[in-house]
């Protein structure tokens, strides 16, 4: 970083500017990526990124700068005061942290950038084989990213942290066809800094290529309402969705409504029910050391014993709503001003087995891995990539994928069992206010919920 | 090393390709965000970049960079990919003659933060009139993009374009129900359809006043613009594409000519609207717009080609790439235009005895969209019962297949309306749709 913008360059241009907070933040991404569709390496490329932000504070308004061109950081700066000015009408309001002079180490376990690209497209081209080598399967899709991010941040109040990451993204997708009906099957899957989890994945080719093809001759679920059991991929993913982005305090702090419903000491589940985030859990791809505002990461409680006792925090909704930072704020890149995000998002482990949790289900669905999710806060949905039914306390027949919905303050309540088996996902990314993917981890045991609304594709 | 396209081509060709092709882009954009109907902030992005492809030995390589000044690194990077790359079956194109189309307004490039400032002000006093408890998030945004593409066969291309696009989206929460409004318009003028997004916030709002009960059945649905925009055009048009066609992941596949939906329905895809925001005078690699017809009368037209899929494929480009600067292109539709047809949206909700009208449906973006599959959570819908709107629906999932779905419309609405400035549309009236609730 210190060949683009020095230290003392970045530290001068946040003297003298007359606005209540000023932060700079520089972000240089080195990437490559690999995309196939079918026999086709469709796309094999390498991408350089360096960019910065300012991003200013006046009488409770806020300016935002972007720039690639690393000249004239001043002159960003004072654009960002002005803008900050012209829309500051009340008063600044931030949490105090204390500044933090650190330069965090890179977590690396197997560093993909010591790995060749020929070596990166031979471990794919074998995926690719074997799931075109299932019978069946039409097409297949591979997405393969990693990249290497270093972000310095600094800001008036004498702070200044450089932070490195890797992250590692795969997609696999395969596509069976027949006459005008599709089925896909698809894995995803991330890691911080570990390209070991790359080369683990020969039998998850072949399973999601049959799956693809089983799938043409399975029935869709008649829709309506069942009990379903989630597996801890997709319960992660209703975490996520279902609670955690309502936990964000961003969304509650200037609704006063929105307030009163989400009261800490209210009740949202069961005794057995607990949600938890925080950046502080380790090397996971929702981990940090400090969030885009300079903020130590935390470990937050946001359900305990099933009662609401925390949220996610930026410095700003903090000292609105008189709590505690968490350290959530969080920017996509260097384009976006830092907004409150998850982080590593789980459920707790409860004491049930799988056996258990379906023994007394008469007609229920079992619901695997994930397509995608999405929240209006009261209502979520979120799509299942396989589906079975249940019968009599037995896992019976596949089913065409299923798509299922509910209303928050009632699915929370109708967990009714957890399982003792809880893991994390890292396959997934968070959108939110444009900035999509953000690195997250979600993490969950098998759960059951009675009364869920399950529709078809 | 100058970092203008004519180094870095030559830079390329020292290198041994074959062809090369430079990519450049700038983009200065200024968006202002109201948040809980009050002025938040004021933004500026400035953004550059270069993208690089060269052919090596028959292969495609690719780099691109925001920094400065990295040409030599740049050009180093595309060589060092190509001999894993894609076999090339494309010939940069040479310069050519591009359509007008008028993308750029100079008062839209000048225009004022306070002017954006007291549209979005007008959007949330519009639509709290309405509804004086309604918490308001508006974000009014004017970009100005140049992009420039030169290539080795002499191929060289720029053009600026303006958008102005504002957007309002609106809250109310009672206990724990949750009402979310919104709408919006884009254009690369000035000229924006504030009126109607006031009045289409309105009549959402008013709709919503009373609830309705929906039960798990096959009932007929109609989708306004809005939920059109929003369910059905990404499935339908992903099945255009000649990359999916051409990779056996389209149903559309071999059906060219073939009359697969309902025989009133027609749809193109066209950069050459004057004055939308995903209008331009030639592609991301260079190649003239046009208009290309999708389905006439229920019959599939065309697919959707970029230069390399075209030479797989052994067709020719229909100026349908579309590049970030961190990607290859890759094949996109720009505005998409359904033909308007001859019933009112009254005469669709008078007669209908039990349906739905589906504003916007949460999460329809998932599951296997290839197929044209759609399904999603109810977010903004209505009942009609015996020919009237009778309340709001919550807790339900429409699904069903978009190719299916448009062989058996019931009617298509005659008022057409532009959603977000990039899809022009009236409402649709399908026969029968599945509907899950939890009654």
């Amino acid at each position: 970083m210190s060949d683009v913008l020095p230290r003392d360059q970045v530290e001068s241009a946040l003297r003298g500017h007359n606005a209540d907070y000023v932060e700079v933040r520089l972000d240089d991404t080195s990437s490559s990526r690999l995309v196939y569709r079918g026999r086709e390496l469709e796309e094999i490329g390498r991408t350089r990124s360096f960019g910065g932000n300012v991003r200013a504070l006046v009488n409770g308004g806020w300016g935002f700068v972007s720039f690639n061109n690393p000249a004239g950081l001043k002159g960003r700066v004072a654009e960002a005061v002005s803008q900050a000015r012209h829309v500051g009408a009340g008063k600044s309001d931030l949490a105090r942290v204390e500044p933090v002079v650190d330069v965090v180490p890179l977590h690396i376990v197997n560093d993909p950038r010591g790995v060749p690209l020929a070596a990166k497209k031979g471990v794919l081209d074998r995926y690719n084989e074997t799931m075109l080598s299932v019978d069946g399967v039409t097409s297949t899709n591979i997405v393969y990213w990693d990249g290497h991010k270093r972000v310095v941040f600094a800001s008036s109040e004498g702070s200044y942290i450089e932070q490195e990451r890797i992250d590692v993204v795969s997609r696999l997708a395969a596509t069976a066809r027949r006459n005008g009906d599709m089925q896909q099957c698809s894995h995803s899957l991330g890691s911080l800094g570990d390209f070991a989890y790359i080369q683990e994945l020969g039998g998850t080719a072949r399973e999601i290529a049959e799956r693809a093809v089983e799938l043409l001759n399975a029935p869709y679920a008649k829709p309506g309402t069942y009990t379903v059991v989630l597996d801890p991929i997709l319960a992660g993913v209703f975490c996520h969705e279902a609670f955690g982005h309502l936990s964000e305090a961003d969304h509650v702090y200037e609704n006063d409504r929105l307030k009163e419903i989400m009261v800490l000491g209210r009740r949202f589940g069961q005794q057995h029910l607990n949600i938890v985030d925080g950046a502080a859990v380790p090397d996971l791809r929702g981990s940090f050391k400090y969030d885009d505002e300079g903020t130590p990461a935390t470990k937050a409680d946001l359900i305990r014993d099933g009662v609401l006792v925390g949220r996610l925090h930026s410095r700003e909704t903090a000292a609105r709503m008189g709590e505690k930072p968490t350290g959530n704020a969080r920017a996509l890149d260097y384009r976006f001003p830092p907004i409150v995000r998850m982080t590593n998002t789980y459920i707790e482990s409860g004491d049930t087995s799988f056996e258990d949790l379906i023994a007394d289900v008469a007609e229920g669905v079992y619901c695997k891995n994930w397509f995608g999710g999405t929240t209006s806060m009261e209502m979520f949905t979120f799509s299942a990539g396989e589906a079975y039914m249940i019968r009599n306390g037995k896992i019976a027949e596949l089913v065409r994928p299923v798509k299922l919905t509910g209303n928050l303050f009632t699915t929370l309540m109708n967990i009714d069992a957890l399982g003792n088996d809880m893991d994390f996902n890292q396959g997934g990314g968070c959108g939110k206010m444009g900035q999509m993917p953000l690195p997250v981890s979600n993490g969950s045991p098998h759960i059951r919920i009675r009364e869920c609304v399950v529709g078809e594709r | 090393m100058r970092s203008d396209p004519d180094s870095i081509l030559s830079a390329a060709r020292a290198s041994g390709a074959s062809q090369a092709e430079v990519y450049a882009v700038q983009t200065e954009e200024t968006p202002v965000r109201f948040e809980a109907n009050r002025l938040k902030e004021i933004s500026a992005r400035h953004t550059s970049g270069v993208a690089v492809r060269v052919i090596l030995d028959g292969r495609i390589g690719f780099a691109s960079s925001t920094r400065p000044g990295d040409v030599e690194d740049l050009v180093q990077a595309a060589m060092e990919t190509a001999p894993f790359g894609p076999e090339a079956h494309l010939d940069f194109p040479a310069d050519a003659a591009v359509p007008e189309v008028a993308v750029f307004d100079a008062a839209t490039e000048a225009l004022s933060a306070d002017s954006m400032i007291a549209t979005g002000q007008s959007l949330i006093d519009g639509a709290r009139s309405v509804e004086p408890e309604l918490l308001c998030d508006v974000s009014v945004r004017r970009a100005v993009t140049t992009a420039t593409i030169s290539n080795s066969n002499g191929g060289h291309f720029t053009y600026s374009g303006t958008s102005l696009m504002a957007w309002l989206h609106g809250t109310l929460v009672r206990g724990t129900d949750m009402l979310f409004v919104g709408d919006g318009d884009a254009s690369c003028s000035t000229v924006l359809d504030l009126d109607e997004i006031t009045r289409s916030v309105s009549r959402q709002i008013e709709h919503s006043r009373r609830t309705a009960e929906v039960r798990t059945a096959e009932l007929p649905v109609i989708f306004t613009p809005i939920g059109v925009a929003e369910a059905l055009v990404a499935p339908l048009t992903l099945a255009f594409s000649g990359r999916m066609v051409y990779q056996g992941q389209s149903p559309l596949g071999g059906r060219l000519g073939e009359e697969v939906y309902d025989t009133r329905f027609s749809v193109a895809e066209d950069a050459t609207v004057p004055g939308r925001v995903a209008s331009r005078p030639f592609d991301d690699e260079g190649v003239p717009s046009r208009r290309n017809p999708l389905v006439k009368n229920g019959a599939v037209q065309r697919f959707l080609y970029d230069l390399q899929t075209a030479g797989l494929a052994g067709a020719q480009s229909t100026g349908s790439a579309e590049r970030s600067l961190a990607t290859q292109p890759a094949i996109s539709p720009t505005s998409i235009l359904i033909e308007p047809g001859e019933t009112t949206f009254e005469q669709m909700v008078a007669g209908v005895r039990e349906g739905l009208i589906i504003e916007e449906l949460m999460g329809a973006g998932q599951g296997n969209v290839m197929g044209g599959d759609f399904s999603g959570n109810v977010l903004l819908g209505y009942k009609i019962e015996n020919g009237e709107i009778v309340g709001r629906v919550k807790d339900a999932i429409v699904a069903g297949n978009v190719h299916e779905a448009l062989s058996r419309l019931a009617a298509i609405g005659s008022e057409a309306r532009w959603v977000g400035g990039t899809i022009h549309t009236p409402p649709l009236w399908f026969e029968r749709l599945t509907v899950s609730a939890r009654a």
